[in-house]
């Protein structure tokens, strides 16, 4: 069955160009100075492709319209023709593979499963076996609830959380707490893809890339206090993460600007897209932009009126870090 | 049944099973300090302690196993069935969206629905708040209640010892980290409900429970129905705390305790702030509303070399002690062993120790001890006014115990504790 439609490179250019859409509340502001500047080297690219019609009128995401929105979203960031070209550059044949999801927030607002499958799909035909993929997240049975069935046998794709494995017994420390890592983590897993959720977090303001590996430790409850800052860039700057993760695929398909991290209805909204991109801090500065575009919408205050600003974003981008740039000049947003 | 009992070189999750360890007095020269499991002098095997068990009327679980060593996914467990340990928190307050704020420690979280506090045994489930751990015990030992340490509080006795897992601080030299520093689902863990434990503390001939290992804070609600159900049965109930706990709770949980041992980690917030994550100022708070309650309360100082060992922070804390609880308040000054993220330090010295004790000796503390050095005369109680030996320990062993009616044979000087069971 065919459920992609390939776009081509031009039609992806041209639609690149015509949908240019400025993010933020405040007209043409440094956001869309930066997408402007696409072009220019030592930036960051960020796609957002978008889908109205990715429902189909139905309430869920219909499955082939989501692959052929990653395949625009993978498409646009590497700049390829072909929808499995962009993953053959991210992972090799014999390497296996973690994609680490997020299920926290229950049916309705945790990864989208169909996007999953759509990812798996591609990086079958990028040559990576089945068997060495594994979709995780911290709890099997909550990962049931949102419809990730556990597999942990045969070669197809496996599917279970770090319950059933176990975490290491070497703690790692970073900053100022120690942690042990999900064994999915370090044992299963020579490269990480993260697919995230973009959500409003009661503590730590937004939640996206960064916060998702609170997924892959034993005790992320101590890494909650003030707003999670410094703690979610601390835990990102572990070796075992961040030279694993190569690329986060931000579920937008439904997300969630009040009221986060759990689901709730009225404070969720179908945003029909998916945000795409190496760089875990831009992605999330990215998607805290549109957090805080809803909330205007709503006429909700700012997170940083509301004393929640996402501080961790910054303290990502420091010199003491460097995972990414949270700066919007440095910023290459493409939206398709 | 079968209990939880991490081995001394290695206490996490895979460790063996199936015991419970029993440091009988006289048979243990070790350090005094509530790390469990470390000097199993011997133990009751699983079979003994099933017969205990079953004589009381108990119950008997089913171990689960440890998880493996090498990556590969266990099987679905069958019929796990953790709503046993779900009781609804007593402590916390509902907010607008499905928020709670807790009200159990100072930290006051506030957790968003599907979220933990700080603690990670607490989930906010719809808006409301539930405590994950009601008789939830994932470690359990026969100890002298020396091992607590408690040397004004029957002497000489034995306590049953339980835990479950949480803390509601992270302190970098803690001992128990693999059962403090983790959520429950990633500990094993046996289902106890109060009356069980308070028939298996009456026979293994404890006259006590010590809540004790982890941070029984964040156990509070289970805490209070195994003291009700203890004493219902004559058996007494001492919990060992970090003493961060708002007053409210510390009133109705600690209430029900018959003494109480607070871990004062230091005496500045610096301390507090870096090396516990906590606050000062509550636990004090706690101190002197202990005092207030006419609780018996003893307190231990863990001294952590280059971090909480100045002059100037020992005499601040015999004055506070002296001026808020008065002199007759036990102080136990104890040996720091390298541990969790603090390896890199060395274990205390014992003249560091003496300058403590000297220091406080000399602002007028009339019980001052030395902790973890086995065999040093500060481990023995004296008598303030004659200075006669009262009691005579040897690390958890009470070997002589001279009080009389709760006053020193020589002299007659009254001796503050609980001396009679």
């Amino acid at each position: 069955m065919d459920r992609g439609n390939s776009t081509s490179r031009r039609n992806f250019l041209k639609s690149c160009l015509a949908g240019a859409v400025v993010l933020g509340a405040r007209g043409k502001g440094e956001l869309l100075e930066a997408a402007d500047q696409s072009s220019a080297g030592a930036k960051s690219t960020v796609v957002i492709a978008r889908d109205s019609m990715l429902r189909g009128g139905a309430s869920a995401v219909d499955s082939s319209r989501i692959l052929s929105l990653l395949d625009r979203a993978m498409q646009s960031l590497f700049d390829l023709d072909h929808p499995a070209e962009p993953w053959k550059q991210l992972v090799h044949p014999g390497e296996k593979v973690g994609i680490k999801i997020n299920a926290l927030g229950g049916r309705g607002l945790s990864s989208n499963r169909h996007l999953v499958e759509a990812i798996c799909e591609r990086l079958e035909e990028a040559g990576v076996r089945a068997g060495d993929i594994v979709v995780w997240d911290r709890d099997t049975d909550e990962m049931g609830h949102v419809g990730f069935s556990a597999a942990t046998a045969g070669n197809r794709v496996q599917c279970f959380g770090t319950d059933r494995i176990g975490y290491e017994e070497e703690l790692v420390t970073s900053g100022s707490v120690g942690s042990r890592l999900s064994r999915i983590l370090t044992q299963l897993s020579d490269v990480l893809i993260n697919v995230p959720v973009l959500k409003d977090h009661d503590g730590a303001g937004v939640t996206g890339a960064l916060k998702n590996m609170y997924g892959v430790i034993h005790n992320p409850n101590k890494f909650h206090p003030n707003g999670c800052n410094p703690y979610i860039a601390d835990l990102n700057l572990l070796p075992a993460i961040r030279t694993k993760m190569r690329l986060t695929v931000c579920d937008a398909t439904t997300a969630c600007f009040e009221g986060g991290p759990g689901y709730k209805p009225q404070y969720s909204w179908n945003h029909n897209a998916l945000i795409v991109s190496q760089d875990p801090v831009a992605l999330d500065y990215t998607g805290w932009q549109i957090i805080e575009r809803k909330r205007a919408e709503k006429g909700l205050k700012t997170l940083e009126a509301d004393g929640r600003a996402p501080r961790y974003i910054a303290t990502a981008a420091d010199a003491q870090h460097r995972l990414g740039t949270s700066d919007p000049r440095r910023i290459a947003l493409v939206e398709v | 049944m079968g209990w939880y009992m991490p081995g001394a070189a290695n206490c996490g999750p895979g460790a063996k099973r199936g015991l419970v360890s029993i440091v009988k007095n006289g048979e243990d020269p070790g350090r005094s300090s509530e790390r469990r499991g470390a000097w199993p002098a011997f133990a009751l095997d699983r079979r003994a302690f099933f017969k205990c068990t079953v004589m009381a009327g108990a119950a008997c679980g089913l171990s689960r196993l440890g998880l493996p060593s090498l990556a590969i996914p266990l099987p679905a467990p069958t019929a796990a069935d953790d709503s046993r340990f779900v009781v609804e928190a007593r402590f916390y307050q509902k907010l607008p969206n499905k928020k709670v704020k807790c009200k159990l420690c100072p930290r006051e979280c506030t957790v968003g629905d599907r979220e933990r506090g700080y603690c990670g045994v607490r989930e906010n489930r719809g808006g409301t708040y539930y405590t994950l751990v009601h008789s939830r015990v994932c470690t359990a030992h026969v100890d002298p209640i020396e091992k607590k340490p408690l040397f004004h509080y029957l002497p000489g006795t034995l306590a049953f010892s339980l835990a479950t897992a949480g803390c509601n601080v992270n302190c970098k030299f803690c001992q128990n980290w693999d059962i403090s520093q983790v959520r429950p689902e990633q500990v094993p863990a046996e289902y106890a409900p109060p009356p069980r434990i308070a028939e298996v503390a009456r026979q293994t001939n404890c006259p006590t429970i010590a809540y004790t290992y982890s941070e029984p804070v964040v156990f509070s609600e289970y805490l209070m129905d195994a003291a009700d159900a203890g004493h219902e049965i004559g058996v007494r109930s001492i919990v060992v705390s970090n003493g961060y706990i708002q007053e409210e709770a510390l009133k109705t949980a600690y209430g029900k305790m018959d003494a109480v041992k607070i871990d004062l980690k230091a005496f500045s917030e610096s301390f507090y702030r870096d090396v516990v994550v906590g606050e000062l100022k509550p636990v004090l708070d706690t101190l002197v509303t202990l005092r207030k309650m006419g609780k018996w309360t003893e307190i231990v100082y863990l001294v952590v070399p280059t971090l909480n060992d100045s002059d100037s922070e020992f005499q601040g804390l015999a004055r506070w002690i002296k001026t808020n609880l008065g002199v007759d308040v036990p102080i136990h000054f104890t040996q720091f062993h390298p541990e969790y993220l603090l390896k890199n330090l060395p274990i205390t010295p014992v003249p560091t120790l003496e300058r403590a004790k000297a220091i406080a000796d000399a602002e007028g503390l009339h019980y001052v001890y030395i902790g973890n050095v086995p065999g040093h005369p500060a481990e023995n109680t004296y008598c303030p006014k004659c200075r006669r030996l009262l009691v005579e320990r040897l690390g958890l062993t009470a070997r002589q115990i001279l009080i009389r009616k709760g006053a020193c044979p020589s002299c007659g000087q009254a001796i503050p504790g609980i001396w009679r069971a």
